[in-house]
C-alpha cells in the first residue's frame, strides 16, 4: 500500500469504528486501536495517540446532536469530570512507564469488560428512587425526554460514581480510549441515571477526559499527523452518522453483536500482548 | 405510596430547566463549530500531504511498526504553529489536531459563563477545577 491507499483504508475502518462506537456509547477507540495494531501492525503508542484524537472528535462531534435531544445531565458531567481529568493525567503518566505488551494486555482486559457490559440488559424504565442527600446538595437531579414527556429522576451514590470515574479517566489516559463503558457503569449502575442519560452524558465527558491526556501524548510524540488524520476524519464521519440515527435505533441487537466482535478482538489483543508482539 | 415509588413522575411542563437547555444547545453548537473547523484544517493539510503520498515508500504502514516518536517540530504548540504558517503538510494537520484538542477545553471555558449566568457558584467552582486540571496537563507536557 502506498501512502494514499493506506490513508484511505484506515479512514474507512475508522468510519465504521466511529459509527459503531457512537451507536453503542462505547466510543470509536475500542475499534481503532485493535484495527491499527492487529490489522496494520502499527506500534500501539501511535495507535493510542491517533485513537485519543479520534475520541475527542467523536465526543465533540456527536455532542451537538445529543445535547439537542436533551438527554445529557451537564452538572453530573462537569462534577465527574474532576475525577476523570485527574485519572486521565495519571493514566498518561503511567503509560510512559509500562512496556507496550502490558498495555496491550490491559487493553484486552478492558475490551472484554466493554463487551460484557454492552451485552447486559439495560431497562429503559427507571424506578423513581428517593432523593439522595449528596446529589440534592449538588443540584444533580434532572429529567429527560421520553415518548410520554419529560421524566424526572434522582441521582444516587455520588461518591461511588466519582471513584469509578477516576478509574475510567485513568484507563482513558492509559489506553487512548474514551472508556465509555466504565463511565456508563458509574452513571447507569452506581448513580442510577437512566441509560440514555448515562450514555449521552458519558459522551459529553469523553472529550474533556481525552483532552487531558492528549496534551501529554502530543508532547511525547505519540500523535503522528499522517496516521491520526484518516483516523480522525473517519471516526468523526461515522460518529456524526451514528448520532443522527441513534434516537430511532434499536440498540439492543446491535449491542449484542458488537460485544461478540469486541470479545474476539480482546482475546487477540491479549494473546498478541502475551506473545510480546504488540 | 407504591405508585409514587414505582411510577416515574411526569413533568407536565417541559419548560423546567430551560436555561440549562439553552446553554446545552449553545455548547453543542460550539463543539460542532470547533470540530468542523479542526476537520477543515486537517483536511486541508491532508490535501497537501496526499499530493506527495503516492510517491512515498511502497509500504506506508511499515513506518509505523517501530515507534520513534515525532520530531520536535510536531510536538510543541509554537513549533506546530510555525510549521503550519509555512504550509508544511504535517504541521498543518497537527495544527488541526491541536484545534480539536482545544475544543473540549473551550467548552469547559464557556460552561463557566453558562453557570455564571445562572449564578451557580458551586458549579462555577467545579468547572474552574476542571479547567485548571486541563491547563496543567496541556502545559506541563514533557514534565509529566
Amino acid at each position: 500500500m502506498n501512502g494514499l491507499e493506506f490513508t484511505a483504508v484506515v479512514a474507512v475502518g475508522a468510519f465504521l469504528g466511529g459509527l459503531l462506537g457512537s451507536l453503542t456509547g462505547l466510543g470509536g477507540g475500542v475499534i481503532v486501536v485493535p484495527l491499527l495494531t492487529l490489522a496494520f501492525g502499527v506500534d500501539i503508542r501511535y495507535a493510542i495517540g491517533a485513537s485519543l484524537v479520534s475520541v475527542i472528535a467523536t465526543s465533540s462531534g456527536a455532542a451537538a446532536a445529543y445535547l439537542r435531544e436533551g438527554y445529557s445531565n451537564m452538572r453530573v458531567g462537569m462534577f465527574l469530570e474532576m475525577a476523570t481529568t485527574v485519572g486521565a493525567i495519571s493514566g498518561a503518566v503511567i503509560a510512559a512507564k509500562l512496556p507496550t505488551s502490558t498495555i496491550a494486555i490491559a487493553f484486552g482486559v478492558v475490551l472484554l469488560y466493554s463487551a460484557y457490559s454492552s451485552s447486559v440488559e439495560h431497562s429503559a424504565a427507571i424506578a423513581n428512587l428517593p432523593p439522595d442527600k449528596i446529589a440534592t446538595a449538588l443540584h444533580m437531579d434532572g429529567d429527560y425526554p421520553t415518548a410520554a414527556g419529560r421524566i424526572a429522576y434522582h441521582v444516587r451514590r455520588v461518591p461511588l460514581g466519582f471513584a469509578l470515574m477516576y478509574v475510567a479517566g485513568m484507563i482513558s489516559g492509559l489506553l487512548g480510549i474514551g472508556s465509555g463503558s466504565i463511565k456508563v457503569l458509574a452513571m447507569d449502575q452506581a448513580m442510577k441515571l437512566p441509560f440514555k442519560v448515562s450514555t449521552t452524558t458519558s459522551n459529553f465527558m469523553i472529550g474533556v477526559t481525552a483532552a487531558a491526556s492528549a496534551g501529554i501524548y502530543l508532547h511525547r510524540g505519540y500523535i503522528d499527523p499522517a496516521l491520526a488524520m484518516p483516523v480522525m476524519i473517519g471516526v468523526l464521519g461515522g460518529a456524526l452518522l451514528g448520532a443522527r440515527i441513534l434516537p430511532g435505533a434499536k440498540v439492543k441487537t446491535l449491542r449484542v453483536v458488537f460485544s461478540l466482535v469486541i470479545a474476539a478482538v480482546a482475546a487477540e489483543m491479549m494473546y498478541q500482548g502475551l506473545k510480546g508482539h504488540l | 405510596m407504591a405508585d409514587e415509588t414505582t411510577k416515574p413522575r411526569m413533568l407536565a411542563d417541559a419548560v423546567t430547566g430551560s436555561d440549562d437547555q439553552r446553554m446545552e444547545m449553545f455548547l453543542g453548537q460550539m463543539l460542532r463549530v470547533g470540530v468542523l473547523l479542526a476537520a477543515v484544517v486537517v483536511l486541508f493539510g491532508a490535501g497537501l500531504y496526499l499530493r506527495g503520498a503516492t510517491r512515498t515508500a511502497p509500504d506506508a504502514s511499515a513506518s509505523y511498526r517501530v515507534f520513534h516518536g515525532q520530531p520536535a517540530q510536531l510536538t510543541s504548540v509554537s513549533a506546530i504553529w510555525q510549521g503550519a504558517r509555512q504550509l508544511q503538510p504535517l504541521a498543518v494537520i497537527q495544527f488541526g489536531l491541536l484545534l480539536l484538542i482545544a475544543t473540549p477545553v473551550a467548552r469547559v471555558v464557556f460552561s463557566i459563563v453558562g453557570f455564571a449566568i445562572e449564578r451557580d457558584w458551586l458549579y462555577i467552582a467545579v468547572t474552574l477545577v476542571v479547567l485548571a486540571l486541563l491547563i496543567y496537563s496541556l502545559t506541563s507536557g514533557t514534565h509529566l
